[in-house]
């Protein structure tokens, strides 16, 4: 297991040096001088050969790389001009609301989506699996901010049952943070469920037609333990990678619904600072979730070994 | 007196051929028309197709002239699905969005597929190169598709033609790892042995003999980054950094709805039901793609 814990962790190495080099170049790649475009064209030269000097853009680009990697790695993103702050703690003050929303969406997506895809194996070819696979086809298909417009639409505009948008702190008491995270919650949640219900489905399949199975159904087993005792733990591998991944998707998604419905997170720091051009900020928030996504990644890996032993016995790995 | 002549002049052996060659397309036909996924697919798009490009002929109006007197007029009369915050009228909004959408899926699907295919196969073949790609695809995709696309377009500025530059980015580097997942399977078939044997050079092989047997899975591929791209970039627009204001776009009409959301639902609705009819279509094609050039899959599932 230690063994196979290192290579998954020596196999980051690469994508984090990856991803290190695309979110530096993004200030880089900029056509034009990052540092008056950041000012705007008010600005006179010498505030633009000022903040040049600040963000280090006079020296050569292999020095400024190593440079930012090394403050990165020391946990200091940089500091933003527009908000007079660092970027970590705009991130960290930013953050909650973000991943509020995501796990809320990640608790709703899995508890409705397991469940359908299981049944829809289950009654596989009836009415119950052609409609739950429809109503899945759908969710693919409509874009989550799409949804969250089209769920203020009815809940909030027509029914008036439901803030439009908006957040409430936990602190300011739990039912006022669910009523106002509901909305988005459940847009976020829609394309993720579609997604773990059509895995967990096809994955249930392929273990219900196994022999082990058909061996359970022979010497008596009842249907329920079947289903719910020997198959669901063979077939949770690929759910919960698809789960790990949602994840990640649920964490960009944030950011895209959180301009639906006006939620101070992390998706509203990238935006504003996209509008102002300011890239520090943008470099850190597109590093953290990237980080964040890279982890998740991991944990569902190192799950994987813990679960399967097959895969901690295998020596040599396929590319 | 010609015609009887072309007819003798056809061995049985002809003939035999002629029957077949008839009796493959007749079933490829049949495949297809049974393919009810492909078909409701297909018509819905060319519907979209046809609508986005022909529509705004018969319509008349300018997707761009501002009319303040009628703004956010409810649906009916000239202004068939009602105007926008600037008395603009929608429908040709909706339309003019749909083509430039359309046109930005298409290059990137196509685009993507071309770049994906080349760096797929030869990252395949070529064990070091491989391997270096692949730690960049790898890296690349650990950025969620819409992150990665935002931080391209706040660098490179809001417009339309880095629009499509972000989405290749994005995609490409999924593209290029089905491709080499097919190609790695492709390699160790027995003929690509015969042909090295035989002395046919690399770049032979690959192009004439690898690359066709690669066309299934890259079109189906294709189809999904279509879709993919329309939704990613109805994203992007609506947030602000996707095709700049007044140009339509899907996405930036959302956005506009969405701040008059409480008196001109139109605006949210028509736009919302365009992307959601096209995507889905798309989705519809791509599946019944999968099913008709990979029959095998349909048998195991």
């Amino acid at each position: 297991m230690i063994a196979y814990a290192g290579k998954r962790l020596l196999a980051l190495i690469p994508i984090l040096a990856v991803v290190g080099v695309t979110v530096f170049l993004v200030i880089h790649i900029t056509p034009g001088d990052p540092a008056a475009i950041m000012l705007g064209p008010d600005a006179t030269p010498d505030q633009v050969a000022a903040l040049r000097q600040t963000m280090g853009l006079n020296q050569p680009l292999w020095a400024q790389f190593l440079d930012w990697a090394g403050r990165v790695l020391r946990g200091d993103l940089g500091y933003s001009v527009f908000l007079h702050q660092g970027v970590s703690a705009a991130i960290g003050s930013h953050l909650g609301p973000t991943l509020a929303l995501a796990i809320f969406a990640e608790v709703l997506a899995v508890a409705v989506a397991v469940p359908a895809g299981i049944t829809a194996a289950r009654h596989r070819g009836t009415a119950v699996d052609q409609s739950f696979m429809g109503v899945a086809l759908l969710g693919v298909s409509v874009p989550s901010f799409l949804l969250g417009l089209f769920l203020v639409l009815v809940f909030a505009v027509l029914l008036g049952w439901l803030p439009s948008g908006g957040y409430r702190d936990p602190a300011d008491g739990l039912g006022a943070f669910l009523r106002f995270l509901v909305l988005p919650a459940v847009a976020l949640a829609a394309m993720q469920a579609a997604l773990i219900a059509r895995m967990s489905r096809s994955s249930m399949l392929d273990v219900l037609g196994s022999n082990y199975i058909k061996t359970a159904k022979a010497k008596g087993v009842s249907e329920f333990l079947t289903v719910y005792k020997h198959a669901v733990k063979n077939a949770a591998l690929p759910i919960m990678t698809v789960v790990g991944q949602s994840f990640g998707a649920l964490m960009t998604g944030a950011v895209v619904i959180e301009t639906v419905f006006n939620i101070p997170g992390m998706g509203q720091l990238v935006i504003n600072s996209i509008q102002r051009r300011d890239f520090v900020v943008i470099q850190g928030v597109v590093l953290t979730i990237a980080l964040i996504y890279v982890l998740i990644n991991l944990v569902v890996d190192l799950l994987y070994g813990v679960l399967d032993p097959r895969l901690r016995a295998e020596r040599s790995g396929v590319t | 007196m010609t015609s009887t002549v072309t007819k003798t002049s056809e061995t049985p052996a002809q003939l035999i051929r002629q029957a077949l060659r008839h009796e493959r397309r007749n079933l490829l036909f049949r495949r297809i028309s049974r393919n009810q996924l492909l078909v409701s697919g297909g018509v819905i798009f060319a519907f979209m197709l046809l609508a986005a490009v022909l529509v705004p002929i018969f319509l008349g109006q300018n997707p761009l002239s501002v009319d303040p007197a009628n703004r956010l007029q409810a649906p009916g009369g000239i202004h068939i699905l009602g105007t926008d915050t600037f008395g603009r009228d929608l429908l040709s909004r909706i339309l003019a969005g749909g083509r430039s959408s359309l046109l930005i899926g298409c290059l990137v699907a196509v685009f993507s597929s071309v770049l994906g295919l080349v760096l797929g196969l030869y990252s395949a073949f070529y064990r070091r190169t491989g391997a270096v790609l692949m730690r960049i695809v790898d890296g690349l995709m650990a950025f969620p598709a819409i992150l990665l696309a935002i931080a391209i377009m706040a660098a490179l500025g809001a417009k339309t033609s880095n629009v499509i530059i972000a989405l290749i980015v994005v995609f490409t580097p999924h593209v290029a790892r089905v491709v080499r997942a097919a190609a790695l399977v492709v390699k160790t078939q027995t003929y690509v042995e015969a042909l090295n044997a035989l002395g046919a050079g690399p770049t032979r092989i690959l192009w004439l003999n690898v690359v066709p047997n690669l066309m299934s899975p890259l079109v189906v591929q294709a189809t999904f980054i279509f879709a993919d791209s329309l939704i990613v970039e109805a994203a992007l627009s609506f947030v602000g950094a996707g095709v700049p204001a007044p140009a339509p776009s899907w996405g930036n009409i959302l956005y506009e709805g969405k701040t008059v959301i409480y008196n001109g639902w139109w605006m949210t609705v028509f736009p919302g039901l365009a992307i959601m009819l096209t995507v889905l279509s798309i989705n519809l094609l791509g599946d019944g793609l999968r099913d008709l050039l990979d029959p095998r899959q349909v048998v195991a599932r």
